[in-house]
């Protein structure tokens, strides 16, 4: 069998595996290091008992539903009622809640969601805490 | 295998019987797991079945009264302010009387009454045009009579500003967030708007809930009169059974929440009749 032009069709392939490929071998053997998450900001070590409102695990797989849930509480059923963790009160807020606590949000939140290319569009509306850069 | 019907009814009974329980069982011990933490029930919050408000023009005398309590609902709530009618977001602004009460004007009334900044902000109605509108449901009747916005679920149609007819809804044609007085002040404990949403007055339920009366009757120095409709011995019905108070197109049946009182006339040129 004789193909036509088989020498450009060829190169065109090759060319075509070698760029389509590119983003594989060219981070072959880098290992993108895992986000290391801070969470020793100036609130939490004022803390006596350092407890997020779920253990960890659950908050790091479950954040977002349990933001959607607090949502759908305060906003759509005006339940503010506050969540008491070892005597300490917190507000069901992103904003008022969370941030209070993790007030570093580019070494909290952006770490992961970068990492893991997520955009979640909470910043659009919700105000981030101020941050002194160190 | 063959099989009679004794004996099919049997194991179909049991299958479903062992299916039930199994998730039941299943559902029991996880809810056991993610057990919800301890909640301390809100009990600042002020409790309302329809909550409104009376406005009494002949205390509203000032300019600088008007501004002060419009820029004080603006500020904590980072409305931005673009300066150009056609980008503007408005929670509570003004009007002349002809304007707020359409139809109700004639050339012999008095002329500071003609001119009189009138202040309007969203009636929070007992049935509410825009919300019988809202495709999404963003925007809906609180049980406390306040006519909420949810800003996560907006998407902008835009269809409960054609239906308001008090023109309460602004829509965010601009990142809010560009405005020249939010970069230099934004309040950190309430969101700004992103672009693309329709806003409006929500009576402060954020400060509701913490015991707190809406800004702008804060403000208002006892202009505003802000209590619960369903309350007979509330301060609001009080007033609103001792004086007349008129609405804004009660006509078009939304039932407004805000009332104003016109009165407050010194009568001092009535022409004697002879």
């Amino acid at each position: 069998m004789k193909i036509y032009n088989g020498g450009k069709i060829l190169l065109g392939l090759i060319v075509f595996a070698a760029l389509f490929a590119s983003p594989f071998y060219l981070n072959m053997g880098k290992v993108s290091a895992k986000p290391e998450l801070k969470i020793d900001t100036p609130e939490i070590q004022k803390l006596k008992d350092k407890k997020c409102v779920e253990p960890k695990e659950f908050m790091r797989a479950e954040h977002m539903q349990v933001l959607n849930n607090w949502r759908d509480a305060v906003v759509r059923d005006g339940d503010r009622n506050q969540i008491i963790i070892s005597g300490q009160k917190y507000d069901k807020s992103l904003q008022n809640g969370c941030m209070k606590c993790h007030s570093n949000k580019k070494d909290f939140c952006d770490k992961c969601h970068n990492y893991v290319a997520v955009k979640p569009y909470c910043w659009d509306c919700h105000i981030a805490p101020k941050e002194n850069k160190s | 295998m063959s099989m009679n019907r004794r004996d099919f009814l049997k194991i179909a009974g049991i299958s479903t019987a062992a299916g039930i329980g199994g998730t039941a069982l299943a559902s029991g011990l996880k809810k056991g797991v993610l057990e919800a933490a301890q909640t301390a029930p809100n009990t600042e919050a002020l409790a309302g079945k329809r909550w409104g408000i009376a406005i009494d023009m002949s205390k509203l005398k000032s300019d600088e009264s008007i501004k002060r309590i419009t820029e004080a609902c603006h500020r904590i709530h980072n409305v931005p302010d673009f300066s150009n009618t056609k980008d503007e977001v408005k929670w509570i602004w003004t009007e002349t009387f002809e304007h707020s009460f359409p139809g109700q004007e004639h050339k012999f009334m008095p002329e500071d009454m003609k001119h009189k900044p009138f202040l309007l902000l969203c009636n929070h109605c007992d049935k509410p045009a825009c919300v019988r509108v809202c495709p999404t449901k963003a925007t809906f009747k609180r049980s406390d009579g306040i006519v909420m916005q949810d800003m996560h679920r907006c998407i902008g149609c835009r269809f409960c500003m054609a239906a308001c007819p008090f023109g309460a809804r602004s829509f965010n044609y601009k990142d809010p967030r560009l405005a020249k007085n939010l970069q230099e002040y934004m309040n950190p404990e309430f969101p700004t708007r992103t672009i693309g949403v329709v806003e409006k007055c929500t009576f402060c339920y954020e400060r509701l809930s913490k015991g707190l009366k809406p800004a702008c009757v804060d403000e208002s120095n006892g202009a505003l009169v802000f209590g619960d409709l369903d309350d007979p011995a509330s301060e609001i019905r009080k007033i609103l059974a001792s004086k007349h108070t008129i609405r804004r197109k009660p006509e078009l049946g939304t039932e407004p929440n805000i009332f104003y009182i016109i009165g407050g006339n010194d009568y001092a040129v009535v022409p004697e009749i002879k």
